[in-house]
């Protein structure tokens, strides 16, 4: 067996400052926010993994999809998070996923409208944040409208929000990620292509 | 650096992990109540345990805290939390609205506008706006799943029937992202509007009922009122008798064994600064300017 890579370094300290990002990110959408991220064993990009590392442990369900399913993958967040692995995405607290053709988007928990905060939070891998296809978003956290530019986004992204958006407040919240950069389409807000 | 044999910001790792999940849930839906499995602080609840484990759990080495109670920064609330973060977390603290990054507050938001990377943290002991209405979490809990806040407009209709008015003068029901109504903790009305599309990130961490919630930068926070009888924010209708401002929040204070009155800013940051650029009110120079108070 190989030598599992590292997690955080100082662990308090590391995920705290993932943490404030990904709060920024979340509470921005679509502003691409890097994170400082330790080695994540790859095809997990290292955002992904940092983000895994601050918060998954024991109590949360995480999904991978078979792209990121590897057996180094699965050890490393084992190892370093204790989360539980789960086989069905329908069981999933936190879902990653790199593949850009099939993804379960529709399998993921959304929540019941008493307690919309019990979903599912998917972190999706793509190419690039900041170069691409435009997503024009708009609600919370955005002053008026913004772009997101977005290449190699899953077939079938846009109209899986609009899906999700007309469930709020039940809904996925979405990470994008590519590399060390990061950028938050929570639930409330409405994505459109252009 | 923070104090050796204690935790980073005091709170285990697990329990910031769970607090941090539950933050993001909250941001991802404005104004919703998250439950989260609150844990003891070495403060009595009342004293703010909620915003505490909310600071705790956003706190970083490079954030500037700064803590108020009703508006000042020097109360012995104020000061506990704020000598807790510098010894837990290191942090710097500041009095300075303008300087914080970070500011945990009970009962008031600062009269200063809060910018886009400022983070507000709100005290709050009871977060659940419909509950002096209907007791029952499980069907206040329904009423916010099917926005059904009749109850909460018939309340303040009956304010209205007997008074004339709405006579409700804090902790004034909001209704976030046109959704969820929600409590704004007991903030004077006269602060609501400054919810409303704020640039700043806001926190709520209520801890003895265990409730997250947050309204994110730009977001909608409407005040519930009726077309017959807008919302108007209540204050007192003087200026400050320290600084002049006419447009701060002011506390009614006893000056004297004589019953003298005074009206000033209970933002005393934003008094002191007014002061500081030559701003003078009535009673400038008042003995209660040098106090601090
Ligand atoms: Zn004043």
């Amino acid at each position: 067996m190989t030598a599992l890579a590292p997690g955080f370094v100082d662990p308090p300290l590391a995920a705290q400052a993932v943490f404030r990002r990904l709060l920024d990110a979340m509470a921005r959408p679509g502003m691409v926010v890097s994170l400082e991220a330790p080695p994540a064993p790859p095809p997990l990009a290292l955002a992904a993994g940092a983000i895994a590392l601050t918060l998954c442990d024991a109590d949360t369900a995480v999904w991978l999809d078979p792209a990121l399913r590897t057996a180094e993958v699965v050890a490393w967040l084992r190892f370093h998070t204790g989360c539980r692995i789960v086989g069905a995405a329908e069981d999933a607290a936190f879902a990653f996923a790199a593949d850009t053709v099939a993804l379960p988007f529709d399998r993921l928990p959304i929540g019941s409208d008493e307690f919309p905060d019990r979903s599912a939070t998917a972190v999706v891998q793509v190419a690039r944040l900041g170069a691409g296809a435009p997503l024009c978003l708009a609600g919370p956290g955005i002053e008026t409208t913004t772009r997101l530019h977005v290449q190699g986004l899953p077939a079938g992204f846009v109209a899986w929000r609009a899906r999700n958006h007309v469930a709020y407040p039940r809904g996925v919240d979405v990470v994008l990620v590519a590399g060390t950069q990061i950028a938050g389409l929570p639930r409330s807000t409405a994505v459109t292509e252009g | 650096m923070s104090l050796p044999g204690y935790n980073f910001a005091y709170l285990d790792e697990q329990t910031k992990r769970m607090i941090r999940r539950a933050l993001l849930k909250a941001v991802a839906i404005p104004g919703y109540q998250v439950p989260f499995a609150s844990r003891e602080m070495p403060l009595a609840y009342g004293w703010g345990t909620g915003g505490m484990q909310v600071t705790a759990a956003v706190i970083g080495p490079d954030d500037v805290l700064k803590v108020i109670d009703q508006g000042a920064d020097d109360t012995t609330n104020a000061v506990s939390i704020r000598r807790f973060f510098a010894l837990t977390a290191g942090v710097r603290t500041t009095e300075r609205t303008v300087e914080a990054t970070i500011i945990q507050t009970r009962h008031r938001i600062p009269e200063t506008p809060l910018t886009a990377g400022q983070i507000l943290v709100y005290q709050v002991p009871q977060p659940e706006p419909l509950r002096k209405l209907e007791p029952r979490e499980t069907e206040t809990r329904r009423m916010h799943a099917l926005a059904e806040y009749g109850l909460m407009h018939v309340k303040l209709y009956e304010d209205i029937a007997r008074h004339g008015r709405i006579t409700l003068s804090y902790d004034y029901p909001v209704l976030v992202n046109g959704r969820h109504v929600m409590a704004p903790s007991p903030i004077p009305s006269f602060d609501n509007p400054k919810m409303h599309r704020s640039p700043a990130l806001q926190l709520f961490g209520a801890g003895r009922e265990k409730r997250i919630y947050a309204v994110p930068p730009y977001t909608s926070v409407e005040s519930l009122a009726f077309e017959d009888h807008p919302f108007h924010p209540w204050k007192a209708n003087a200026p400050c008798g320290l600084c002049g401002a006419t447009d701060s929040y002011l506390d009614e204070v006893v000056v004297d064994d004589r019953g003298g009155r005074l009206f000033v800013c209970s933002d005393t940051d934003h008094c002191t600064t007014r002061r500081a650029a030559g701003h003078r009110g009535a009673a400038a120079g008042h003995a209660l300017a040098g106090a601090g108070e």
